[in-house]
């Protein structure tokens, strides 16, 4: 089983609120969800869609064809109609539309009748939509019904059974007016967790101890903010809307310095402003977390859409030369155990380590059976209060064998914290000699790399060992191209390798020898000038001479990048 | 007790004559005659002559980047709030590339005490404009002199209902050492701009150009009158008044903050196990 249904309409419409009841309910019910969104950067009006897929196999993309078409808009259908699947069919409501559709795959849905005599509103037409697509494809109602009990718990009881009535209702009209619809529905099994690469984020920093955030509000960064602002009170957090994103990460760093945890997060625009702070951390040896999600640029670019193009930049943020670690995770599952990680990598090697995403998997839903806990690490890698109060002496930035000097807490002892965005000695007092200032680039770059390196994951291989095609990625490319290996391995001996640890590359380097081996490598990136291929060659020497690149702001769906494999592969 | 000795620092490498030292000297007195330790307090900087401060006293220190002491200040007690956090900037720092960050600073009330180190020129980039440079003053930058209008960080405060503003003087330590000791003990954002002569490069606002003008407020000047107060800060010119400005008791941030009611966030220690039940918001 495998269906993909779209909700289109125009923004305000609540396609937003029908396609997350829809992947709540299909996730609860134990199938596997994935799903992504088109929007654009209005409050109203425009043509927007969700898209999501439901199947009771792990799915890691979209498809191109769609089952279900919920049209709240006539563009939907003029837009998405040629996407429907052999037997898709199209849920529309004639009097809202203005306009029949005397065809056999059109079910006509009165779904502002039926919200107004059932649920007394017409509000209540999202949740009769809701209610028909279950109906369609003949699921039982009783998960839905829970779930919106769940959802208007803090209602009321009248709320909650008007949603009941409207649900019902569509539910009922579906059932017995769709006879055409012959979608087959598996078995239920446990309830899944549905999560999104933002909230991932969110989530993972919470556990991994945040205590501090602060931003400024872009998209796609946005949704981290929100979740970690949602969650504020509960788990001791102060998140604080900065005045700019310069301010914000000043803060942050400044609620390092004081001893939190601390993160920031933008997009592009805002990182850019966030530049001469990512110097400043490595100059005063300050950890930080910043999450980069990045959308299609120059400037202001396509503030809702993605792309991968701000790695280089990631790469060189920040004058002078210092170690920095990026990750970009491939899903959301990565992206909690990712951001884990940097976590970690911050504080052990008092670093900035960015989370490189964009909004594809910022905003992208995905289902997993749970998350593993016991894979997160946690320690504390501060000065211990009690240690620190008994040091006779105390140096902020002291020569160590490692680089890493200790990481002291002011106010926990009469030693006195001292950094510098100046260079300077060990104490951390302003100086201008050559002799100390050789010895601290030794300390804070040369000494740590290698030890950093150590730490960073090899990529991930998913398919033969000795393929003759070799499909390169990084960050959200993971599901589709994953998919689309899965389809090509009947005909060809075919892998992914898949990198979510970008920089630095790795100690170990046993995949670049795979690399040298394979015949045919493909490069597959979300940008117009292959910037992961380049990092690669830089540090390498490995040279891809195949590309595949998309930079319209949209994501691949598993079957746009299948035919454009094959175009590649017949040219070959 | 602490002595002067306890914040001896390292040697200022500022020009001989500069206002820097008497600042340092008003401030260090400050500190002894509070009991202040240097571990109870933390000084972030910005960058120019001001923002090397704190390595000529002792304190826990952030000299951060040119104009973003402010943020980092805010960062820092937001995670500890026991700790005193004390700002010191200068003139360009602050008022020119930091301006945004000290409406915003003053909006929060947050409980951090500004030290502007105020020569009306930019010290350690030799001797361009700043925002409080007076109108037409020439310098290699502004060859027709500066054309903007002279900003007042006092007017500024007092619009943005700044908890405590006041002005101070290096030419005249025992009083910019009281302002110290009072910003320190008002509960909530203070600025005290500080009349600093700058020997090498602002030739107008010399020394003898101050004293002729500066005068200390009269004792029954009274601050909470914002109006009054408004009006006193457009003073500039002949007269100079120097003192605490305005005054108005308000919430500061990290009081309204209740995540940070019963402890300091630094203390909080953090608690794996409620992490499950984080998890179950997803399910
Ligand atoms: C981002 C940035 N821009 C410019 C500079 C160069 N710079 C250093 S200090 C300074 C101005 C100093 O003037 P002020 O803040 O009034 O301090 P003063 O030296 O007068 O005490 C400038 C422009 C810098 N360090 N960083
Ligand atoms: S340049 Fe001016 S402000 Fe800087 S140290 Fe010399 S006298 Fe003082
Ligand atoms: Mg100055």
């Amino acid at each position: 089983m495998d269906y993909s249904i779209k909700i289109g309409g125009e923004a305000g419409q609540g396609i937003q609120t029908v396609g997350d009841t829809l992947s709540h309910i299909f996730t609860r019910a134990g199938y596997y969800v994935f799903t992504h969104q088109d929007y654009e950067s209005r409050i109203r009006g425009g043509h927007n869609f969700y898209q999501i897929r439901v199947s009771d196999k792990h799915v890691t993309a979209s498809r191109s064809l769609i089952d279900i078409l919920v049209a709240l808009d006539r563009e939907s259908i003029s837009q998405h109609e040629r996407e429907l699947n052999h037997n898709g069919h199209v849920l529309y409501d004639s009097s809202f539309l203005k306009q029949n559709f005397d065809r056999p795959n059109f079910l006509d849905v009165p779904l502002f009748d039926l919200a107004v005599s059932y649920g007394g509103s017409k509000v209540m037409a999202n949740i009769v939509a809701v209610g028909a697509v279950i109906g369609m494809l003949g699921m039982k109602p009783e998960i839905m019904y829970e779930l919106i009990k769940k959802i208007f718990k803090k209602k009321g009881d009248e709320i909650i059974q008007a949603n009941l009535r409207s649900a019902e209702a569509g539910y009922r009209y579906a059932r017995e007016k769709c006879l055409t619809c012959s979608f087959m529905v598996s078995g239920f099994e446990s309830p899944k967790l549905l999560i999104t690469g933002n909230e991932a984020i969110g989530a993972g920093a919470i556990a991994s101890g945040v205590k501090f955030y602060s931003a400024y509000p872009m998209t796609p960064s946005t949704g981290i903010f929100n979740f970690v602002a949602e969650n504020a009170r509960e788990f001791g957090i102060v998140v604080e809307q900065a005045e700019d994103e310069i301010a914000a990460i000043n803060m942050a760093l400044g609620a390092s310095f004081a001893g939190v945890r601390a993160m920031t997060g933008s997009s592009g625009g805002g990182f850019a402003l966030m530049v001469e702070g990512v110097s400043l951390a490595a100059m005063t040896e300050t950890p930080i977390v910043i999450a980069l999600a990045q959308r299609p640029g120059p400037a202001t670019g396509l503030p809702t859409r993605t792309e991968q193009a701000d790695l280089l930049f990631a790469l060189y943020a920040g004058h002078g030369e210092f170690p920095k670690v990026i990750l970009a995770p491939g899903n959301p599952e990565q992206a909690f155990y990712l951001t884990n990680k940097a976590f970690d990598l911050a504080e052990k090697y008092q670093i900035t380590v960015i989370i490189l995403t964009d909004q594809y998997l910022a905003d992208s839903q995905w289902s997993y059976e749970r998350f593993d806990l016991n894979k997160l690490r946690y320690q504390n890698y501060r000065l211990k209060e009690e240690d620190f109060k008994n040091l006779k002496e105390y140096k902020r930035h002291a020569f160590t064998e490692t680089g890493i000097s200790p990481l002291g807490i002011p106010g926990q002892s009469t030693n006195l914290v001292v950094t510098d965005s100046d260079e300077h000695d060990e104490e951390g007092h302003i100086i201008e000699d050559a002799e100390t200032r050789v010895k601290m680039v030794e300390k804070r770059l040369f000494k740590k790399i290698p030890l950093i390196r150590k730490d960073i994951a090899p990529p991930l291989l998913y398919g033969e060992k000795n393929s003759d095609i070799v499909l390169i990625c990084w960050g959200s490319m993971y599901g589709i191209v994953k998919e689309v290996v899965d389809e090509f391995r009947k005909r060809y001996k075919i892998a992914m390798l898949h990198f979510s640890e970008l920089y630095p590359l790795p100690e170990d380097q046993s995949w670049i020898e795979f690399l040298k081996e394979a015949k045919i490598l493909i490069n597959i990136e979300q940008n117009a000038t292959s910037q992961f291929a380049r990092l690669l060659r830089m540090e390498t020497g490995i040279n891809i001479e195949n590309h595949i690149n998309r930079f319209d702001g949209r994501p691949f769906t598993v079957d746009e990048l299948k035919e454009k494999l094959y175009d590649y592969l017949r040219r070959l | 007790m602490t002595t002067l000795e306890d914040f001896k620092g390292r040697t200022p490498a500022w020009c001989p004559g500069c206002g820097n030292f008497s600042i340092l000297r008003a401030f260090n007195e400050a500190m002894v005659e509070l009991g202040l330790s240097p571990h109870e307090f933390v000084i972030v900087s910005g960058i120019g002559q001001a923002g090397k401060f704190p390595h000529y006293t002792r304190c826990h220190t952030f000299n951060g980047l040119h104009g973003r002491s402010l943020p980092v200040a805010t960062g820092i007690k937001l995670a500890n709030h026991k700790l005193k956090v004390f700002a010191v900037a200068g003139d360009g720092d602050c008022y020119g590339e930091g301006g945004n960050h000290l409406l915003h600073a003053i909006r929060r009330n947050i409980d951090i005490k500004l030290f502007v180190h105020d020569n009306q020129i930019y010290g350690l980039t030799k001797g361009q404009a700043s925002p409080t440079s007076m109108k037409g003053m020439l310098t290699k930058t502004q060859p027709f002199g500066v054309l903007s209008e002279q900003f007042s960080p006092i007017t500024l405060a007092i619009a943005l209902n700044c908890s405590f503003v006041a002005r101070g003087f290096a030419g005249d330590i025992e009083h910019l050492k009281t302002l110290i000791k009072e910003a320190v003990n008002h509960k909530g954002f203070c600025l005290l701009d500080i009349l600093q002569p700058c020997v090498s490069f602002n030739k107008v606002n010399t020394f003898e150009w101050y004293r002729q003008r500066v005068y200390r407020l009269s004792d029954n000047y009274d601050p909470t009158d914002r109006v009054k107060a408004f009006e006193k800060s457009l003073e500039w010119g002949d007269r100079i008044p120097i003192g605490v400005i305005y005054k108005k008791e308000r919430p500061t941030f990290e009081e309204q903050l209740p995540v940070i009611a019963q402890k300091p966030l630094v203390e909080q220690s953090f608690n794996f196990e409620k992490i499950r039940e984080l998890l179950t918001k997803f399910n």
